[in-house]
């Protein structure tokens, strides 16, 4: 399946990637070459396969809901852009 | 020093010929006057080392050293460490301070072993040569106008080189074993699910796996006594006996059966490579070894699949990263939605940037089918033409990567890049083990022979390993590096 410049700019849009036109343009060219190479998935006859999304076909296991982990808000706050009383500063949306 | 393995340093320090802080003062002098020609490290931490050194002495002294004692390593980058810059090759992450641990860096700690400081490597693991970090490329101490191989390169060229006696790296389509093989030394990828992945910075999530590179078979099986295990904070880490690793490392070869993969040995292969494989086949038939010729039918389906789930996975774990959390961020974004944009534009490099579009090009509405759950069907194809094989053989065999290390520069295609990894990706699709041994130079550069052994079977793999490097020297070839 190709690629258009339309899907590339709708996937960095997805991804909350920022593209320019001119970008999206030479990523057109790469990206409808690695899709030339992935159609050849199409070759294989996979009627009645089950995907698998886990190399050793297991399931993941739960955990009982309990919190398990020491509260390390402040080490991890030390390592954020900007923060204020505990909380996470993002450049305001609502006015 | 720089010469010794892993376990002749073992000896040396058990014996009193030196201490951990001469060791690491040894290996530090000699990271000062190499690495800025091959560039293996993003972060030398000296001082770190030499306190780390300077407690497996104390330990030493007072009887309670273990077998890793005061012998240093280095981590990829990918490896979160407590103070210390993990940036993933990435800009992104450029001012990241890990504040914990990995798992697997705090076993090593914990058996006593010195960081040296974190290695080069392709920007959030995404690359087969190493020339994707937002930190320059790496050299091949062998030529330095070759690339050494990625993602891992960095951990390859400073054992290589001499500047450290053993490094970790990780593996999603071949990573590890890809630039041991270039680089001319020995690179373990273990089952997915035997080494915790807990605080390795996730690529694709379903294929990372980290794993020890180093000189020889014997120094792997070292690490990864350290190493493997469940862990609790990793819930895709199996919980299963681990093995002694270095017992049984001698056990004979007498009956071994080969499998060759067909699919290994066609077109482009490069026919030096081809040849050196077959001549360490050869080796391992006068060792006792028995070759059957097997068919992995779905060999040419793996890098297909592969770059549809990988990508798939790295869309949706690199989405943590937009600015507002850690790493990099844009300046004076008008809105949220402007901050997510510009930060990951800004911060991301190009393969990265590549990836993610494909992945969310690939899982988004109307391609899902077509792309994702194709690749999950295919992937199990793939696993079955394993384990099928692993009913006949009890190895494979055939080579890391279809020629030797390339030129700087000499794959700007990027599908021409992701066929280097022909003979490992189907690997990681199938989580079985595989190990790369050197096993020949063509003109000067490494050849690699890949073993691959059935889930779990890292012990046989490194028996098997272990037994060619004392039939032969290969491993024992050291690039020429000016002192």
């Amino acid at each position: 399946m190709a690629i258009e410049h339309a899907n590339v700019l709708r996937a960095a849009h997805l991804a909350r990637l920022g593209v320019s036109d001119a970008q999206a343009e030479r990523y057109v060219d790469d990206l409808s070459r690695i899709l030339e190479m992935v159609d050849r998935l199409s070759e294989i006859d996979t009627e009645g396969v089950a995907p698998l999304s886990h190399p050793l076909d297991a399931t993941q296991p739960l955990r009982a809901d309990e919190a398990i982990e020491a509260n390390r808000r402040d080490s991890f706050q030390k390592i954020a852009p900007a923060t204020a009383d505990g909380l996470y500063l993002v450049p305001r949306v609502v006015e | 020093m720089h010469d010794k393995t892993l376990a002749e340093l073992a000896r040396g320090l058990a014996a009193g010929d030196f201490s951990s802080r001469e060791l690491t003062s040894s290996l530090l002098e000699r990271i000062k006057r190499h690495d800025g020609a091959l560039n293996s490290f993003i972060t030398v931490t000296g001082e770190q080392a030499l306190k780390e050194a300077d407690a497996a002495d104390a330990l030493r002294q007072k009887g309670e050293a273990g077998i890793l004692s005061g012998l240093p390593l280095a981590y990829k980058d990918i490896f979160c460490t407590e103070g210390v810059r993990t940036s993933a090759g990435s800009k992104m992450l450029d001012n990241f301070i890990a504040p914990y641990n990995a798992t697997v860096v705090e076993k090593l700690r914990h058996a006593g072993t010195v960081s040296l400081g974190k290695t080069n490597m392709d920007e959030f693991a995404m690359g087969s040569s190493n020339e994707n970090s937002y930190y320059g490329p790496v050299k091949n101490p062998w030529n330095p106008t070759l690339v050494p191989g990625g993602s891992s390169g960095g951990s390859a060229a400073a054992v290589a080189a001499g500047l450290v006696p053993a490094a970790l790296g990780t593996d999603t389509g071949g990573s590890i074993r890809q630039p041991a093989a270039f680089c001319g030394i020995t690179g373990l990828k273990p089952t997915y699910g035997r080494v915790s992945r807990y605080g390795m910075i996730a690529y694709a999530s379903s294929l990372d796996q980290a794993g020890p590179m180093a000189r020889t078979a014997e120094d792997c099986a070292m690490l990864m006594n350290a190493m493997a295990g469940h862990d609790a904070r990793d819930s895709t880490s199996v919980s299963r006996h681990v093995p002694d690793y270095t017992q049984g490392l001698d056990k004979p070869l007498n009956g071994l059966k080969i499998g060759l993969p067909v699919e290994y040995f066609g077109e482009g292969l490069s026919p030096e490579v081809e040849t050196a494989v077959r001549e360490a086949v050869r080796v391992y038939e006068s060792l006792g070894a028995q070759v059957i010729d097997v068919s992995l039918p779905h060999t040419s389906m793996a890098i297909p699949a592969y770059y549809v789930i990988a990508p798939a996975e790295a869309s949706s774990n690199l989405s943590r990263f937009d600015g507002v959390r850690f790493g990099h961020r844009c300046d004076d974004p008008a809105d949220l939605e402007d901050l997510y944009k510009r930060t990951r534009a800004e911060g991301f490099g190009d393969e990265v940037k590549r990836r993610i579009l494909i992945g969310t090009h690939t899982l988004s509405e109307g391609f899902f089918d077509a792309y994702y759950r194709k690749a999950q069907q295919i992937r199990r194809l793939i696993r079955q033409d394993f384990l099928d094989a692993f009913t006949r053989v009890d190895v494979l065999m055939g080579p890391a990567a279809p020629t030797t290390a390339f030129e700087l520069g000499a794959k700007a295609d990027p599908v021409q890049m992701y066929l280097q990894d022909i003979y490992t990706i189907a690997i990681n699709l199938a989580g079985i083990p595989g190990i790369s041994v050197p096993a020949g130079l063509v003109d000067n550069r490494p050849v690699g022979l890949q073993i691959l052994g059935p889930h779990f079977g890292e012990a046989h793999l490194l028996n098997v390993a272990h037994v060619y490097q004392q039939a032969t020297d290969w491993h024992q070839r050291r690039p020429e590096i000016k002192e």
